[in-house]
C-alpha cells in the first residue's frame, strides 16, 4: 500500500516531526512536577471553567484553561502524558513479544505449530477488540497493570498475523537454505537469519501499536475503567469534556488534540523507521 | 471444489465459535465479585442468596456450568440476564437491528467515499489531485473511530450544530415501527420524515466508523486500478476512443474490484467491533451500549450473549467473503 517512492521522499521530514512530538511529549512526561504550571488535582471552584489564554476572562498562569472543578487543563494534560507513555511502553512490548514469537514459530516451522497457533489467532480475532479490552479491565480490577495486560491480551494478534506471514516468506529464500547446508540448527536459523530481516517490520509495528495502546488507555479511561486512582488520564479528560461540552469546549479540545497528534506521531515515526531501515525500500 | 471449500469452513467456524464461547465463559468466571450479592438489596440472607444462586445455576462446578450454558445456547437458550432479568437472546435482538442498521450505513458510505476517491486517484493519477487524495487517506487511516466521533461531535455537534449527537431517534415522535429495523422500516413504509431523523442521528456515528474503512478502500482500490490501467485491454480501450472515466468505470473497475472485496470483509468485522464505543460516545441504543452497561453491572449471561453474536456476525461475514472470492474468482472457480 505504501509506495516506496513517496515513503523515501517523505521519511525524513516526516520522522522529525513526529518524533520531535513524541519526544516533547515524553520529556513533558518524565519532568511532568517540573514542567506543570499548576497541582493537576487541585480543584479551585473560583476559577472552575476559565476558558484558554487568549479568551476574555482566562486566568494568567490557566494556560488551556480549566474545567468544571476548577482544575488546570494543561497540567492534567502533562500528568495524562505519563499514564498515556508508560501504557503505551509496556503494553506494546508485551504484545511485541507474545505475538512476535509466535508469528515467528508460526511461520518459521509450520505445520501443527502453525495450525495451532493460527486457530487461537482466529478466536481472537473474532472478539471485539474494544469490548474485549473492557471486558479484560472489567475482570482484573481497574488499575495501571491491568490496563497493560488487557492490551497486551487482546493485540498480540497484530504482531503474529504479520511476523508469521513475513517470517513464511523468508523462510523460502535461499539464504535460509544455505544456512541449513552449512549445518545450522533450525531454532539457530531462525534466531539468527531469520529474524533480524523481519526487525523492520516488528519495530513499525510496535511504534504503531504505541499509538493503538494509547487510544486504547483513552477508551477505557472514558468509560471510567482504567486506571481507578486520581491521576489525570488523556481519556478521563475527554469524558470529563464530552460532559460539559457546551458550557467548556476546551476541555474536550485540548485532550482531543493531543490524542490526535500523539496516535499520528507514533504510527508515522514507525512508518518513517521502517521507510528508513528497510533494505529493500531503500 | 466450492462446496468442499464451504464444509473445510464451516467446520472452522464452529471450532473458532467454541473457542470464543470457551475464552469468555473462563474469563468472565475468574472475575471476582459475586454479581448475585449485588443484585439483592442489603439484608439478604444467606439462604436468599443461595437460592438465587442455584437459580442462575452458580452453585455447580465450572464445566458444568459451560455445558449447561453451551447446551442451553445450541438450543437457542442463552439464560436471563441478571440486572435486566430478560430474557438474553430477546435482549440481543432487540437492540441487534441497531447496530446492523448503524454498521450497513456506515459500511455504504465507506464504499461510496472510498470508491469515488480511489476512482478520481486513479484518472488524476500524478498529479496534485492524487497527492491530495493520498494524505487525507493517510490521515483518515491512522485516526481511529473513537477520535473522529469525537471530532464531529465538536464539529456539528457544537460549533455548527446541525446534526444530533445523542441517540437513535428523536424521543418525542410517534414510533409506528412493528420491527427494530427502525431505518429501514420508515424506508419501506415511505414515512421519509421518520427516514430523516433516524438518518440525522445516525449520520455522525457512521461517518466516524467510515471515515478508516474508506481510506483502507481508497488506497487499495487505487492501487490496483492504476494496475490494471496500464494493461493492454485497457489501452485498447483508450485507444477506441473512450475518456479516461469511461475505461476506469467499464474496463477497469471490474478486475480491479476483487482484491478490494477481500479486504471490505475482515475490515466490516473491524468497523463492527468500533460500533461498541461510537455507540457509548453517541448514546446510540445498540447492542455495543448495552455490551458496556452489562460489563459495568457484571451481568455474566448478557455479556456471553453478546459477545456470542458479535463473534457469530464476524464469522458470518468472513464466511460470505470467502464465498463471494471463490464464485467471482475465475482461477478458484475453475481450480
Amino acid at each position: 500500500m505504501d509506495d516506496g517512492r513517496i515513503s523515501r521522499h517523505g521519511s525524513g521530514a516526516r520522522l522529525w516531526l513526529a518524533g520531535g512530538w513524541l519526544l516533547l511529549a515524553l520529556l513533558a512526561a518524565i519532568f511532568a512536577p517540573l514542567v506543570a504550571p499548576q497541582d493537576p488535582l487541585a480543584q479551585d471552584l473560583m476559577f472552575e471553567r476559565l476558558p484558554p489564554f487568549w479568551m476574555s476572562g482566562a486566568e494568567p498562569g490557566f494556560w488551556l484553561g480549566t474545567d468544571s472543578l476548577g482544575r488546570d487543563l494543561l497540567s492534567r494534560l502533562i500528568f495524562g502524558a505519563r499514564i498515556a507513555f508508560i501504557v503505551a511502553f509496556a503494553a506494546a512490548l508485551a504484545a511485541c513479544l507474545v505475538g512476535s514469537t509466535l508469528g515467528l514459530v508460526a511461520g518459521y516451522f509450520g505445520g501443527w505449530a502453525d495450525r495451532i497457533i493460527s486457530r487461537i489467532v482466529d478466536v481472537w480475532m473474532a472478539f471485539p477488540p474494544v469490548l474485549f479490552a473492557i471486558l479484560l479491565v472489567a475482570v482484573l480490577g481497574t488499575g495501571l497493570s491491568s490496563v497493560i495486560i488487557a492490551i497486551a491480551v487482546i493485540d498480540w494478534t497484530r504482531f503474529c498475523r504479520v511476523i508469521r506471514a513475513e517470517t513464511m516468506g523468508q523462510a523460502r529464500m535461499d539464504y535460509v537454505e544455505n544456512a541449513r547446508i552449512a549445518g545450522y540448527g533450525r531454532i539457530g536459523i531462525m534466531l539468527r537469519e531469520v529474524l533480524p530481516n523481519v526487525v523492520p517490520s516488528i519495530v513499525a509495528l510496535l511504534s504503531l501499536e504505541m499509538g493503538i495502546a494509547v487510544i486504547v488507555e483513552a477508551i477505557l479511561s472514558f468509560v471510567n475503567l482504567s486506571i481507578s486512582t486520581d491521576d489525570p488520564t488523556w481519556g478521563g479528560i475527554i469524558a470529563e469534556g464530552r460532559l460539559s461540552i457546551h458550557q467548556a469546549w476546551w476541555v474536550l479540545v485540548f485532550p482531543l488534540v493531543t490524542l490526535i497528534l500523539t496516535v499520528l506521531s507514533f504510527s508515522q515515526f514507525g512508518e518513517g523507521l521502517k521507510a528508513r531501515f528497510d533494505p529493500v525500500l531503500r | 471444489m466450492l462446496l468442499q471449500r464451504f464444509l473445510i469452513r464451516l467446520l472452522t467456524m464452529a471450532i473458532t465459535l467454541f473457542g470464543v464461547a470457551v475464552v469468555v465463559f473462563v474469563v468472565i468466571r475468574v472475575a471476582p465479585g459475586d454479581p448475585i450479592a449485588m443484585m439483592l438489596p442489603p439484608g439478604a440472607t444467606d439462604t436468599d442468596i443461595a437460592r438465587l444462586r442455584a437459580l442462575y445455576g452458580l452453585d455447580k462446578t465450572i464445566v458444568e456450568q459451560f455445558f449447561i450454558w453451551l447446551s442451553g445456547v445450541v438450543r437457542g437458550d442463552f439464560g436471563t440476564s441478571i440486572s435486566l432479568r430478560q430474557d438474553v437472546l430477546g435482549l440481543v435482538f432487540n437492540r441487534l437491528p441497531a447496530t446492523l442498521e448503524l454498521a450497513i450505513v456506515a459500511l455504504l458510505m465507506a464504499l461510496a467515499i472510498g470508491g469515488t476517491t480511489a476512482i478520481l486517484g486513479a484518472r488524476e493519477r500524478g498529479t496534485a489531485v492524487e497527492a491530495g487524495i493520498d494524505i487525507a487517506s493517510g490521515a483518515a487511516l491512522s485516526i481511529p473511530d473513537f477520535l473522529w466521533g469525537l471530532v464531529l461531535i465538536l464539529l456539528f455537534g457544537v460549533l455548527v450544530p446541525i446534526f444530533d449527537i445523542s441517540g437513535r431517534v428523536s424521543p418525542q415522535l410517534d414510533l409506528p415501527f412493528v420491527t427494530q429495523f427502525y431505518l429501514f422500516e420508515s424506508i419501506a413504509r415511505l414515512r421519509f420524515d421518520l427516514t430523516k431523523d433516524l438518518l440525522g442521528h445516525m449520520l455522525m456515528p457512521a461517518v466516524a466508523l467510515a471515515l478508516p474503512l474508506a481510506a483502507i478502500i481508497s488506497q487499495l482500490l487505487k492501487q490496483s486500478l492504476k494496475e490494471v490501467l496500464d494493461l493492454d485491454y485497457v489501452v485498447l480501450a483508450r485507444v477506441k476512443g473512450f475518456s479516461e472515466t469511461q475505461v476506469i468505470l467499464r474496463e477497469a473497475l471490474k478486475n480491479a474490484a476483487l482484491p478490494t472485496l477481500t479486504l471490505v470483509g475482515v475490515q466490516f468485522t473491524f468497523l463492527i467491533g468500533g460500533t461498541v464505543i461510537v455507540e457509548r460516545l453517541f448514546s446510540y441504543e445498540g447492542l455495543g451500549n448495552m455490551a458496556i452497561d452489562a460489563v459495568i453491572n457484571r451481568d455474566l449471561p448478557l455479556i456471553q450473549g453478546i459477545v456470542l453474536v458479535f463473534a457469530l456476525l464476524f464469522v458470518l461475514i468472513n464466511l460470505t467473503v470467502d464465498m463471494m472470492y471463490a464464485l467471482l474468482n475465475p482461477r478458484l472457480r475453475h481450480g
